[in-house]
């Protein structure tokens, strides 16, 4: 994992400082709200219905053990004793006082951790694989890469009042676990004919409501020029991208506008001139970030075998583990969609135990998913049935990885300002519906994704089904949409038709699985079913 | 009228800043003025007769003004940069950064807050138009 040497450590501490002073002025009422407001959303610290929200930034979601602990104390001593793991690889507190959020800060840095421009119009937390440096189907690891792009970004004088907010993804598979292609600057890492190391880049993706996904607009970016051309990228949308309407102003709206063909042109125009500007780190650079990511020390001798004599544990390996690079070794998913759960939440014993388990069985190291589960990278097979029990006993082992249940939700109206409907009760009364998980399996995998209004926080637009918050005549209904997805045959979902109550969403999502489980083919997972089928047939099962 | 902030040794510019149009239109004016959808650029093949460019920020949240000052900067431009409208204590060292010099804030803003804004941050990640040497740069000589 990355460590910070001094000059990282500075920088964070340095923030803490500002922070503390920026809330001293709000508080003695030197600054407005007008004017606080950006600076406290730089820090995270968001303003929702009942208290401020403070988003802490976990880099390409990879977590130490002691880090996570700390997310476990802060959940302890300054919010309501849990924290909810977002869709991009952070955590939220929802429950923080603003006099409180300068010694949180002061915490997060004492384990090298920040909530620098997790918010604002910014260059966000860069986000990543979970399964980084773990699984077999990289070709590199990602996550420096990653980190070379977190230290450029933070503070990047040039683009902290861009025209919105703005997500990097960074990825080394043709796998894509981390929806590359809906981020405003999707980075897939690609060998050149010469064998040599590069970065495709994938420009103006995004949700929100006008959902689009990112289209490819160079082939090949070496190393050394990352920068030139990411800062090339940024500075044609912080001068063109449209200011006058905030909900045409991310880099998606740009790009669709202008074109891909003409936004890449004046991409590559500037990126000539910068090129020479001497913006790159040396190669050195990525070479020394690289070293904190080498393998830990696997036992190469570890065996494969596993017993599964337990039948509990059995689905649990089935579902939850994926393969591990090195042989003996397996990539454990914990899922936080315990039946009847807030999707992403975990309370502050369990984050406790899951730092514990990370220490005794996974080399010291969590990963936070896109899909708000957490990651035990390298459990060598033979303590997975120790750690399962412990699991099973922390309400952690729910044995429902991409099945229905483990559907994405946004906060919502429970939470939220913007919110049109609820998101959590949803899924929740969902995750009952189904509970059962023999019923869950025979629908295989199936990614369902909730958001409680068009901002579409909770991807669902990328949902095989989705389901959307909207308010009709001041009450909550909720949009079906089928056929979207986030992964590497991206796709957008569409509405089916008129909305539902809520449990008429339910109903409808019994229907249109039960017409995938009449009309599937051999193999055929529920999306596969619905693109072969269309659209027609399944409106046609739930309006008759 | 708020007293402009100059980090700059030479002699105050006298002659009033015109605006782009009038600029362009004119062959002898030295001293010129862009709003925030302008393109910077146009100034460029004018540099070595400028001894002025102010930068209008219409709102602090309005952040082209960093890229045009960063583009003339890129260009060799070592006039006077004047940053003005809605600069506030907290963007000051940003632009800064981007090769501001100068500063005509609509409000004034206390000058010890600034040095302390400017001296906050020891290092800097990236290499902008301040030449500050960057983090990456003091890690590999
Ligand atoms: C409760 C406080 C929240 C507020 C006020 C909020 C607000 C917003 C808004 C306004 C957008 C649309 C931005 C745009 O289209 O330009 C958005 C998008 C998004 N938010 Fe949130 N959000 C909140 C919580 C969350 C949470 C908890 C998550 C993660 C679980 C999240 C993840 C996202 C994602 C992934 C997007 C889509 C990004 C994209 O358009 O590419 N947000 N949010
Ligand atoms: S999708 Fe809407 S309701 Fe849900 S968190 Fe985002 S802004 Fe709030």
């Amino acid at each position: 994992m990355y460590q910070y040497d001094q000059y990282d450590q500075k920088m964070v501490d340095a923030r803490v400082e500002e922070f503390r002073d920026q809330v001293d002025r709000r508080i003695a009422g030197d600054l407005t709200e007008d004017q606080f407001k950006p600076l406290r959303l730089m820090n995270g610290l968001y303003l929702q219905l009942h208290a401020y929200m403070l988003r802490v930034a976990v880099p390409y979601g990879t977590l130490s053990s002691k880090q996570m602990r700390m997310l476990g104390h802060i959940a302890r001593k300054y919010d309501r004793d849990y924290g909810h793991f977002t869709t991009r690889q952070n955590i939220q507190y929802n429950w923080i006082k603003l006099e409180d959020a300068p010694d949180i800060l002061a915490d997060l840095a004492s384990v090298e951790m920040h909530a620098i421009q997790t918010s604002g119009n910014c260059i966000r937390n860069i986000s990543s694989d979970q399964f980084a440096g773990a699984t077999a189907d990289e070709i590199a690891d990602p996550r420096p890469w990653a980190e070379i792009l977190r230290q450029w970004s933070s503070f990047h004088p040039e683009f902290s009042y861009l025209p919105r907010k703005f997500k990097f993804a960074v990825i080394a598979s043709d796998t894509d676990r981390a929806a590359m292609r809906l981020h405003d600057i999707g980075i897939q890492l690609v060998h050149n004919d010469a064998g040599e190391l590069g970065a495709k880049f994938f420009v103006g993706g995004g949700m929100g409501r006008t959902p689009m996904i990112a289209p490819e607009i160079r082939d090949f970016v070496p190393a050394d020029e990352l920068i030139s051309y990411a800062e090339a990228c940024l500075r044609v949308y912080n001068r063109y991208g449209r200011r006058d309407n905030k909900y045409k102003a991310r880099i998606k709206i740009l790009v669709h506008e202008l074109g891909k063909e003409e936004y890449t042109r004046q991409v590559e125009e500037e990126f000539a001139h910068m090129k020479q500007l001497g913006l790159n780190p040396p190669v050195e650079e990525l070479a020394r970030i690289s070293e904190f990511f080498q393998d830990p020390p696997f036992d190469t001798q570890a065996s494969d075998d596993l017993d599964l004599s337990d039948p509990d544990f059995a689905l649990w390996v089935d579902q939850n583990i994926s393969a591990h690079k090195q042989p003996g070794y397996a990539i454990a998913t914990i899922s936080l969609k315990p039946r009847g759960g807030i999707p992403g939440d975990a309370s502050s014993a369990q984050i406790d135990l899951m730092a514990e388990l990370a220490e005794q069985y996974s080399f010291d190291e969590l990963r936070v998913t896109h899909s708000q589960n957490i990651v035990l990278p390298h459990v060598r097979k033979s303590n997975l049935y120790a750690m399962w029990q412990k699991l099973d006993e922390a309400g952690l082992a729910p044995a429902n990885l991409d099945l229905i249940t483990d559907s994405i939700a946004c906060p919502g109206l429970d939470y939220c300002s913007l919110a049109n409907a609820r998101s959590i009760p949803l899924a929740q009364k969902i995750s009952e519906r189904f509970a059962d998980l023999g019923r869950q399996r025979e629908l295989g995998e199936l990614k369902l994704k909730i958001s409680g209004c068009i901002n579409a926080c909770g991807h669902h637009h990328a949902g095989h089904i989705g389901i959307l918050g909207v308010d009709r005549k001041g009450t909550e209904n909720y949009q079906l949409l089928l056929g979207g997805s986030g992964a590497e045959d991206a796709s957008l979902a569409k509405i089916t038709g008129p909305g539902f109550t809520e449990d008429g969403v339910i109903d409808a999502i019994e229907t249109v699985t039960d017409l995938y489980l009449e009309q599937r083919e051999e193999g055929e997972r529920f999306i596969d079913t619905y693109r072969r089928v269309g659209m027609a047939r399944f409106k046609e099962a739930i309006y008759g | 009228m708020v007293e402009a902030i100059r980090l700059r040794d030479d002699e105050v510019h006298e002659e009033p800043a015109v605006s782009l149009d009038s600029f362009l239109d004119q062959s002898n004016a030295t001293a010129v003025r862009i709003e925030a959808g302008e393109d910077a650029r146009l100034l460029l093949p004018y540099l070595d007769r400028v001894s002025l460019i102010e930068i209008d920020f219409p709102a602090f949240g309005d952040g082209r003004g960093y890229s045009a000052a960063q583009i003339l900067r890129e260009s060799g431009y070592a006039g006077e940069l004047r940053a003005s409208g809605d600069v506030l204590l907290d963007q000051i060292s940003h632009m800064r950064r981007c090769g501001f010099d100068a500063f005509a804030p609509n409000s004034p803003i206390n000058p010890q807050r600034m040095e302390e804004a400017f001296k906050r941050f020891e290092h800097v990640y990236q290499a902008t138009s301040d030449q500050r040497v960057p983090i990456w740069r003091h890690r590999h000589g």
